[in-house]
């Protein structure tokens, strides 16, 4: 069994990042995931309870092909959000190729201690892979996979965000802007245009920046 | 998105719309009462999809279950 656990800050509002999650596919890291369909929701208390199922291709090195036939896989994500607490929870395991290789993750997203505007996501990993002769071999190259992965997923989710929630605070209306002429407030909404494609662009280049605690469990 | 199931795609946009905005103008701001109108359109998406999973040999039983807190969901390892 390997086991990964990190962070990173998404910056944006934790009550954005939990609309963003039901909106977050397709975007351009997502061309994997196949389809996606919520297959259970109900309210218990305050807190939605959710479950999406989710097929993804399964991208295998040439010596996965020969094992396995499945090109796709399905993914279940249990969800809980809670408006009081300010949190929203995942956990997401693979139904079909379990025989295979089990991989599950957790993540907490919550406002970050940081900056109460942004979120902080902490993320939990579990692969493993009980085959004879190449459970090892399956779970280092399920580890390295999940943690390729996670950068496309913080570039995706934000893409996402950028798109739902676009920002436009460089721009502010001043007292004294209506006496500004048409040329004048024109350059100053194409100057706010460019700043806001800059910080579009350096949020979607930001790297998750995980910190890494990968433990290695005793072969079974 | 896609559906698992490519007859359900239409009801599949006409729920999350529904629900979308459910999400952000409802709940998020403390209302927590179910949607009527979402509801209904739920109940007919999710009979599709159930439908589609089962001619895909999908297991009912495996999606349903509850795992996110319980003592089966997984714990980190001991830091023995």
């Amino acid at each position: 069994m390997k086991f990964y656990e990190g962070s990173s800050t998404i910056k944006f509002s934790w009550e954005q990042v939990a609309q963003g999650l039901w909106q977050r596919y397709p975007n351009p890291e997502s061309s994997h995931v196949l389809s996606e369909d919520t297959v259970v929701r109900k309210i218990i208390g305050h807190q939605l309870h959710s479950k999406r199922i989710l097929t993804k291709t399964n991208r295998m090195p040439k010596w996965g092909e020969r094992l396995i036939n499945a090109r796709n896989v399905s993914i279940i994500e249990e969800s809980i959000v809670d408006p009081e607490k300010k949190e929203l929870c995942t956990y997401t395991r693979n139904v079909g190729l379990t025989k295979v290789m089990t991989c599950v993750e957790k993540v907490i997203y919550k406002p970050s201690p940081e900056n109460p505007q942004w979120t902080v996501a902490e993320r939990k990993a579990w692969i493993d892979s009980k085959i004879f002769g190449f459970g090892y071999a399956i779970q280092k190259f399920g580890i390295e996979r999940y943690k390729k992965n996670i950068h496309k997923t913080t570039l995706g989710f934000t893409y996402a965000l950028n798109r739902l929630f676009p920002v436009v605070d460089n721009y502010v209306e001043t007292p004294n802007s209506h006496h500004l002429t048409l040329e004048e407030r024109k350059q100053r909404l194409k100057e706010a245009a460019r700043e806001t494609a800059k910080r579009a662009k350096e949020l979607a280049q930001e790297k998750a920046g995980p910190i890494y605690a990968a433990c290695e469990g005793v072969k079974s | 998105m896609n559906s698992v199931g490519e007859e359900c795609i239409e009801l599949k946009q006409t729920y999350d719309s529904c629900f979308n905005k459910w999400f952000a103008d409802k709940f998020l701001k403390g209302l927590a009462e179910e949607d009527k109108d979402c509801s209904n359109i739920f109940t007919a998406y999710q009979s599709c999809v159930k439908k589609a999973l089962k001619s895909q040999n999908i297991s009912l039983a495996e999606v349903e279950k509850d795992v996110l807190g319980t003592s089966e969901e997984n714990q980190p390892p001991n830091s023995s």
